[in-house]
């Protein structure tokens, strides 16, 4: 079961488009909207976040909720906010929970946090994974370059190439947006691969977005690891079926 | 005539706080309007009338459990930041005073220091910021002091702290806020006193008139 993530906005219709537009890219996660108050003003409520989080986290288990699910240990929650007092009626829900180990608020932009959050937790990432993803959302985009230098130096430079690469123009009209940039992301992050698209983290929605690659764009993908192969093939698939997208 | 700090004051005090929200609701608004977004009247007549409701619904066995009951409904009713601030305050009371039947003045001391301590975590307002800790913070102090005091009773310790908080509601006129909406009017938010922190100093008086 993947990572549940909660919503906490004052309106309702925020909580809820929020939850629609995360929706459409990580149909697999369960996502919530905890939005507005009791009877529908702008505002917060205690109560609906801390129902929203108990079904987050009971429902996680598995299809029939019974007394030996309760028991199992869930995958955690990530829990996103809108302003000021959004954070504190979510920081006070975890004072009342009894076991509120699992469930982490994410210091992130709500819709960008959000979608970033759920396209991590639809690939699979664990809770912690997933709040970094939405908390990432508000910087510049990651470049995964550190780490592979801090493998190879002063290794020749041949050491540090990729195990596989490719290039690909894309051919949709509207190139990398949103829903693209999911299903690239979101695929990626279940790979055993490091990769990157013309410099950023394949893995990071919100890292493709910030390429501003439109249509006749070239997209040149290297790959490391043992899936380096099938992440190269995979992003080519997408790109040249145009996602799907006239 | 002893005064004794059980369920039934903790009940009454509660009821006079719904009262005292509800006489002194227009007050508030005015005095968020000047400086805030002029809800504040209405959201705390609105949680704790919610709180009443709860009262008559079923009630508690000890005062921490009427304190807390009061700080779930008023964190799901109120709405605005007052909600989760006064919600986490009667927690924080709650769990200081445990199972306990009674309270006794170093126990109430302790219960308002946990409050003022929850109130500054969520918020994370200091003194002088020209917020709700502004009345609470002297407020813990003198209850403190009061019930250090030689032979000290309930009763004394309840006006020490009422009697703090009014004056350091008073004292927030001048001040320039740098917490919470009011902050965003820089200077021009002094000359208005803080409509939080007079929610505060009503709340504690109402203890006092509880136990009267």
């Amino acid at each position: 079961m993947t990572v549940s993530i909660v919503v906490v906005s004052h309106s309702e219709k925020i909580a809820d488009g929020a939850v629609e537009l995360a929706t459409q890219m990580a149909p697999d996660v369960m996502i919530l909207a905890a939005g507005g108050t009791d009877d529908g003003r702008i505002g917060t409520s205690l109560e609906k976040v801390l129902a929203a989080l108990e079904r987050a986290g009971g429902e996680s288990g598995g299809e029939q909720a019974g007394a030996e699910q309760a028991a199992a240990q869930p995958s955690g929650t990530v829990v996103l906010t809108d302003l000021g007092s959004a954070v504190m009626t979510a920081e006070s829900a975890l004072e009342f929970l009894a076991n509120p180990a699992g469930v982490l608020l994410a210091d992130a932009p709500l819709v960008e946090g959000l979608v970033a959050a759920a396209v991590a937790a639809q690939g699979g990432a664990d809770v912690q994974a997933v709040r970094e993803a939405a908390e990432a959302a508000a910087g510049p985009p990651r470049q995964p370059e550190p780490a592979r230098t801090e493998a190879t130096d002063a290794g020749p430079v041949s050491s540090a190439s990729p195990d596989c690469t490719g290039d690909f123009e894309l051919v949709n009209q509207a190139g990398m947006h949103a829903r693209p940039a999911a299903r690239v992301a979101g695929g990626l992050a279940s790979l055993d691969a490091e990769v990157t698209i013309n410099g950023v983290d394949g893995a990071s929605m919100t890292g493709l977005m910030t390429l501003g690659a439109g249509k006749g764009t070239v997209l040149h993908v290297e790959a490391w690891g043992a899936d380096a192969e099938r992440a190269v093939e995979y992003v080519g698939g997408l790109v040249e079926a145009g996602f799907g997208e006239p | 005539m002893t005064v004794v700090l059980d369920v039934n004051w903790a009940v009454k005090w509660l009821t006079l706080c719904a009262q005292a929200m509800a006489e002194h609701r227009v007050e508030l608004i005015e005095l968020d309007r000047a400086i805030g977004d002029s809800d504040h009247g209405e959201n705390m007549d609105r949680g704790f009338q919610a709180v009443l409701a709860k009262l008559g619904e079923a009630t508690p066995e000890t005062p921490g459990a009427a304190l807390k009951m009061t700080a779930m409904t008023l964190m799901s009713k109120v709405g605005g930041a007052a909600g989760p601030l006064y919600g986490t305050a009667f927690l924080r009371a709650a769990t200081a005073l445990g199972d306990a039947g009674e309270i006794d003045p170093g126990a109430w001391a302790g219960a308002l220091a946990a409050a003022r301590d929850g109130i500054v975590a969520r918020g994370k307002a200091e003194p002088g910021d020209k917020t709700m800790v502004d009345a609470w913070t002297p407020a813990v102090d003198a209850a403190r002091a009061a019930a250090d005091g030689d032979g000290a009773d309930v009763l004394s310790v309840l006006v020490a702290a009422a009697e703090a908080a009014e004056a350091g509601a008073v004292a927030t006129d001048p001040l320039i806020a740098r917490k919470g909406r009011a902050s965003y009017l820089g200077e021009r938010s002094a000359g208005h006193r803080d409509p939080g922190a007079v929610s505060s100093a009503l709340i504690l008086r109402a203890a006092v008139g509880a136990a009267a």
